[in-house]
């Protein structure tokens, strides 16, 4: 038990490290955002998981966390996304083909996506 | 946002359902069946429901039907397999050198009409694979995609990204 509580927290420590790294990684706002949101989203399912392994007697308020981790995480990404999308910023293109795999420093304009 | 569906009132269905919620939510932190918390809990379920009684229209979304925990059960199974890829997904692409990113804003359609529903589908569309819900407007939700394919349509990218989600959440919200 302790042993898979422990798995379980390092999973979700591995994951929220995958999130931040995507956070420096990606060339664009709105893949960061996703990058972060997903990547911690897992984590945090993970670490409450192993928690609740740990600690037994909890699990009903972990639960609960979880919950609302789940509902409000995702509308607060959306939130931020939005604003970026009302604000006119438009997401990254990739260069070319042979990009050296180094992230440009600044997102090249693109053309503006079509639908509005 | 003048085309955001109006949710109608809730029945007297939807305020037992909230009762009843409160009343679990309770039990659950209370962590205990006895008689008192039973009582403690119903009274809290009724008190908090007839306080916020005419802003719980939110909850006439909710579909009160026999079945509805069935489809609730399936859709958080669908959900969990795929919130698990899309992190795999997102890993693969963050660890690889070469950033392999297509990404898109294009548009998927759905026929939710509450907003519970919506803000449901939305959420589950954002916590998957390479998608981020960015707006809705009317029954479009725009979504930004990091691997969009060539030619992606409307209807094409409703069946990648959207489908699954809202076969089962149609189960249980309007």
């Amino acid at each position: 038990m302790r042993l898979l509580a422990d798995v379980f927290l390092l999973i979700g420590a591995a994951f929220a490290c995958l999130g931040a790294l995507g956070l420096v990684r990606m060339p664009d706002v709105y893949t960061r955002i996703q990058a972060g949101t997903k990547a911690v989203t897992l984590g945090a399912l993970a670490f409450l998981i192993g928690a609740a392994l740990l600690f037994p007697q909890w699990w009903a308020k972990l639960l609960c966390i979880l919950g609302f981790i789940l509902f409000t995480s995702p509308v607060s990404s959306s939130t931020i996304a939005r604003a970026i999308h009302l604000s006119g910023i438009t997401p990254w293109r990739a260069p070319t083909p042979e990009a050296s795999g180094q992230a440009p420093m600044s997102p090249q304009a693109a053309k503006p996506a079509e639908g509005r | 946002m003048d085309d955001t569906p109006v949710d109608p009132r809730p029945s007297i269905g939807h305020y037992l359902f909230s009762v009843l919620v409160l009343a679990l939510l309770w039990l659950l932190l209370a962590g205990s069946l006895a008689t008192a918390e039973l009582i403690a809990a119903l009274a809290v379920g009724i008190l908090v429901t007839s306080i916020a009684g005419p802003r719980l229209a939110v909850l006439s979304g909710v579909r009160l039907s026999p079945l509805a925990p069935w489809h609730l059960l399936r859709y958080l199974l669908t959900f969990l397999v795929a919130l698990v890829a899309a992190n795999v997904d997102m890993a693969r692409r963050v660890l690889s050198p070469s950033l392999p990113l297509r990404p898109a804003l294009i548009e998927v359609r759905t026929a939710l009409r509450s907003s519970l529903g919506r803000m449901l589908l939305a959420n589950s569309i954002t916590l998957t694979p390479g998608t981020l819900a960015v707006d809705i407007r009317g029954d479009r939700i725009l979504v930004h995609w990091v691997d969009c394919p060539p030619g992606t349509d409307l209807d094409r990218a409703t069946a990648a990204i959207s489908d699954a989600f809202e076969r089962h959440i149609r189960g249980f919200l309007k």
